[in-house]
């Protein structure tokens, strides 16, 4: 793939629930290696953002384009191709309860791949051991934390080795420690795999630390309302509401720093 | 806000006429998919699902069989009376349970043990995201989710009701005994004289039918259920009612089409 191929491309994208539009005419890219951020208020959208993205949802116009494919109107079939690309980590994890967590690990391996049960096996020890689930094997999720459930629906999504990884709040409701590691995961998935990760995130710590380049949801214009780097956008963008909205933890880092 | 709009897109039915269809098309082509490919079956699911259907349901299946076969064996006692006739009441009753009662009270049975279960499950896994993932994981729900039920019901159906269908005539022979005097080879013989194979294999029919029809309103409720607990709880409620609907419709379209049939 061309270096400079943006992996998601997104064009005059229109999206929402039924009749009501939450987000009109957004315009963005991700470069592949990327870590992008998707941030904005409470209930300004983010999530619904992403799942217009990964093609749960249908858009109302526009398009998104992903790996080259147009995702929004690709039919089920295609849909299934390009979903095996990519990873999804869900904000409470989604593991399935009726199976334990190696299952749920193994379960895109036994569907995707020619490896036999002692291959998968170990991958995904591999992929527990990752996120520090190793010897977790036969748990049920029932059986697991909050945090456990999220890491461990990390493991999942990486199981395939995808080339973009999206990712629900990674560190909501997480203690600021295993937030911590789990930045240093995305960071190291992205600097040793080159894995590209989209996070939607509002844990302002965790943006300053792993993301390259974000966009601002502006809940009131229902639109873009900046894009770029957050430690840029915090020193130079023109929207004061911008730079309200980044600098608290800002403030914090730039004494750290000095 | 376009709020009255978005109402209006709720209750809109040829929306959900096209996610039924949708719904019923995914769920066959994962039941034929599983058909053709058994060893992708998750067999744990379905022994699971077979065990809540079957053999959990048996007791209850048997308890409520015996006590209609009681209830149908003294009303028909009671009208055959004014004419002189108990000795009929082997065939009244005979001729209800296998043809109606049987099969369509392991459908009601069933659609509060497995249909309301379904629903519910499938619910909660909708609220947990669970749905989603497996979609993004590029797998069909079809084959994931509805196949081991539909397949775990279409087994256990028939076998209770073949179960259930001797716990009714029982029942009525207790009645057909004590209330009427009959003896049991009397009774025993009117049986087998007014039933044949064809009777007995139609009435497992209409359960199978049941089955499938409480295994897939159960799923689509389920499926469709708001992203919340109440939603959940209100689609294990709608899944139980559409499936007495959907039993009682097709109970009275099967028995038109098994009479035209000549049974
Ligand atoms: N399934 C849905 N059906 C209808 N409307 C929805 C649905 N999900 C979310 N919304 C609405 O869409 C808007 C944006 O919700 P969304 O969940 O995308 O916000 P968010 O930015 O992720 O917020 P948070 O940071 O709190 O998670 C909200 O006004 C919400 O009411
Ligand atoms: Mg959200």
């Amino acid at each position: 793939m061309n270096a400079d191929k943006p992996i998601i491309e997104v064009r005059n994208l229109t999206i929402g629930y039924d009749a009501r539009i939450i987000l009109k005419d957004l315009n963005f890219e991700v470069a592949p290696g990327e870590i992008f951020g998707i941030l904005g208020g409470s209930g300004c959208g983010k999530s619904t953002l992403m799942k217009h993205l990964i093609g749960l949802y249908e858009p109302f116009k526009g398009s998104i384009g992903i790996f080259g494919e147009n995702i929004s109107q690709a039919n089920e079939a295609q849909k299934r191709k390009i979903m095996q690309r990519f990873g999804v980590a869900y904000q409470g994890g989604a593991l399935f309860g009726s199976m334990t967590l190696a299952e749920n690990v193994g379960l895109v391996l036994e569907e995707y791949t020619d490896l036999n049960a002692e291959q998968i096996r170990r991958r995904v020890s591999e992929k527990l051991a990752l996120v520090d689930l190793a010897g977790f094997e036969n748990f049920m999720p029932g059986e697991l934390s909050g945090g456990m459930k999220k890491r461990a629906g990390l493991a999942r999504a990486l199981a395939l080795d995808p080339k973009l990884l999206f990712f629900d709040e990674p560190s909501a409701g997480l203690d600021p420690i295993t937030s911590a590691e789990l930045d240093k995961l995305i960071l190291r998935l992205r600097d040793q795999e080159g894995t590209t990760i989209v996070v939607v995130t509002h844990e302002l710590d965790s943006i300053f630390t792993i993301t390259d380049r974000v966009i601002m949801l502006d809940k009131n214009t229902q639109g873009i309302a900046a894009t770029g780097n957050v430690h840029k956008l915090l020193s130079e963008s023109p929207d004061p509401w911008v730079r309200n909205f980044l600098s608290r933890e800002g403030l914090k880092r730039a004494e750290m720093a000095k | 806000m376009p709020s009255q709009q978005e109402k209006f897109a709720i209750f809109d039915p040829k929306k959900i006429f096209f996610q039924v269809l949708d719904f019923t098309g995914e769920s066959m082509r994962g039941f034929c998919s599983t058909l053709r490919h058994p060893g992708k079956l998750r067999s744990r699911d379905f022994f699971y699902y077979f065990d809540l259907c079957g053999p959990k349901s048996l007791p209850i299946v048997l308890l409520i069989e015996l006590l209609t076969g009681m209830i149908l064996g003294l009303q028909a006692a009671i009208q055959l009376r004014k004419f002189g006739t108990e000795l009929y009441v082997a065939d009244t009753l005979g001729w209800s349970v296998f043809k109606e009662m049987g099969p369509l009270m392991v459908g009601i049975v069933a659609t509060g043990r497995a249909g309301s279960a379904f629903a519910a499950e499938l619910g909660t896994m909708k609220v947990n995201e669970e749905l989603s993932a497996l979609t993004t994981m590029g797998i069909s729900y079809g084959r994931f989710l509805v196949a081991p039920k539909l397949l775990a019901m279409m087994l256990a159906m028939p076998l209770l009701t073949v179960f259930g269908d001797l716990a009714a005539v029982a029942g009525g022979g207790m009645i057909a005994m004590t209330f009427v005097d009959l003896p049991i080879s009397v009774y025993n013989a009117r049986l087998f004289e007014v039933l044949n194979p064809i009777t007995f294999l139609l009435g497992i029919v209409k359960a199978l039918v049941f089955g499938i029809l409480i295994t897939l309103a159960g799923c689509y409720m389920g499926i469709e259920a708001d992203s919340d607990a109440q939603g959940v709880g209100r689609a294990a409620t709608s899944a139980v009612v559409i499936s007495i609907l959907l039993i009682v419709l097709s109970d009275a379209l099967m028995t038109q089409i098994f009479s035209y049939i000549g049974y």
